[in-house]
């Protein structure tokens, strides 16, 4: 299925990346706008304004802040979400169908540590502390449900190669026989988002957390970056789950858009809609009942495809 | 040549940024030019065609490093590890050990007789390399990896301040656990 691409593509797949993210914050300006009284539509263009206003505002600086991680950790973000795009089939065309591309993702998502983490330290700011370490004792929650929540479908299509995994899903999409996963692979794109409900690394509580700090082009980067994720996420779950390009009547690439951004609409509506999930109560949840219902989602799935053999 | 260029750029990448660990005045900084490093060691690996030990490379390492973050708050005892503090301690014997394991690791890697490769390798070959180092040696990794984990079990119990009988009851027999801190499972 998968079509060789020349590099140059990439450049193209950036954009389509950076207007699907900024389409996700349109839709949440209008959550936003809906939830103040406002017409939905006057909210859309809020992300426009908020990113001129941002690249006009000048840096705002901390004491002895480690100005290198900090930077690091500020763009660390958008380059992830930008290294995630090279295993994500849009329709029939992929950039990079490596055969470890289920793997590859995991090991950006895994990057986030570092980056979200070091966005909260290099301020130099106890809130902005508390909340890289909120984002790290997070991640040590919805990890290792997530490797499993990847895993299935790999079992399930024989392989790691993302273009293999669309392929399997013909006759049935995974997400009919593998819903456990798919909602567990959802709501850890939401948590390595840092978006709500498990967005308490960024929380108002500590006055923004990761995000206190930071002002200007580096908070532009930040914000875009989070919705970028969110974006690449979703068109992940596409592919891994939701039949990749599939669909009737309308080509494949129109499908792979229409799903991702359906996808994309649900994690941004879901932040306003549910209460905040913190993550040392989310510890004891995620290991005892998440983490044994992903092994079990695994189990049945490496069953059926062994007896079907 | 290319090829050659790039690999050079990744070795020189993974010493500088390994010589930065002990040079840096900050666990953060050490933390990760030792993940820097340890990435440029994932892409070369990736160079000689093992995709998925150069990619489960990059992710474990980055994890890992993350993961020191969290111990590095947890049990420095008045958080020296957020002050700028020295790298390096012990310096004499540092340096006599170092010393001593790059000679000796570079004799072993000019003195072993290396076996010439037979035929090249067909098929997958991440699975023929684990098959090279791994195959005539199943039964030691076998006998270790669960004597390891009963280590990590047991130290782990002992670490524990608070085991079931304080958390279920002296009869385990409690409806609901007692935790000091609320919230998770059970109130």
């Amino acid at each position: 299925m998968s079509s060789l691409l020349n590099p140059a593509w990439a450049l193209l797949a950036a954009v389509v990346l950076g207007v699907l993210a900024l389409v996700g914050a349109g839709v949440h300006g209008m959550v936003i706008a809906r939830s103040e009284g406002r017409s939905a539509r006057s909210g859309a263009l809020s992300p426009v304004f908020e990113l001129a206003r941002l690249l006009r505002q000048r840096r705002r600086r901390t004491v002895a802040a480690d100005v290198l991680l900090w930077r690091v950790g500020c763009g660390g973000l958008v380059v992830v979400a930008l290294l995630k795009t090279a295993v994500i089939p849009f329709g029939s065309w992929i950039l990079a169908d490596i055969p470890v591309g289920i793997v590859w993702f995991n090991a950006m998502d895994v990057l986030l540590w570092a980056v979200l983490w070091l966005l909260g330290w290099g301020a130099n700011s106890a809130y902005g502390l508390i909340g890289g370490y909120r984002f790290l004792s997070q991640a040590v929650s919805y990890e290792l449900p997530l490797m499993f929540a990847l895993v299935t479908p790999a079992v399930a299509a024989h392989s790691l190669q993302v273009s293999e995994v669309v392929a399997a899903q013909n006759g049935l999409w995974f997400v009919v026989w593998m819903p456990v996963a798919f909602l567990i692979f959802c709501a850890s794109v939401i948590a390595f988002s840092s978006w709500s409900p498990f967005g308490t690394a960024a929380g108002s509580d500590i006055a923004g957390g990761i995000l206190s700090e930071i002002s200007g082009v580096d908070r532009l980067l930040v914000l875009a970056g989070r919705y970028a994720l969110l974006t690449t996420g979703a068109a992940f779950a596409v592919a891994m789950f939701l039949g990749g390009g599939a669909g009737p009547l309308l080509p494949d690439w129109l499908w792979t858009l229409l799903k991702t951004l359906l996808l994309l609409f649900v994690f941004v509506a879901l932040r306003h809609r549910l209460p905040a999930i913190r993550p040392d109560r989310l510890a004891e949840v995620a290991w005892i009942i998440v983490l044994p219902l992903a092994l079990l989602q695994t189990l049945f799935v490496a069953i059926v495809v062994v007896v079907g053999r | 040549m290319l090829a050659v260029i790039v690999f050079c750029a990744l070795a020189v990448v993974a010493i500088a940024s390994g010589v930065a660990v002990f040079r840096v005045d900050s666990m953060a900084r050490a933390t990760y030019a030792l993940a820097i490093s340890f990435v440029a060691v994932g892409a070369m690996l990736l160079m000689f065609d093992l995709d998925y030990i150069g990619v489960i490379t990059i992710l474990m390492m980055v994890m890992e490093m993350a993961i020191m973050a969290i111990y590095m708050i947890m049990f420095m005892g008045m958080n020296p590890a957020l002050m700028p503090m020295s790298m390096v301690h012990n310096n004499r014997w540092a340096l006599i050990l170092s010393a001593g394991t790059f000679v000796l690791l570079a004799a072993g890697v000019l003195l072993v007789p290396w076996p010439a490769p037979a035929e090249s390798p067909t098929g997958d070959l991440t699975a023929s390399l684990g098959e090279t180092i791994m195959g005539s040696k199943m039964l030691v990794m076998l006998t270790v990896s669960p004597i390891l984990f009963a280590t990590i079990i047991a130290a782990l119990v002992l670490a524990n301040p608070r085991g079931r009988y304080d958390r279920w009851g002296d009869d385990l027999k409690r409806r609901s656990p007692h935790d000091l801190r609320r919230g998770g499972l059970g109130g």
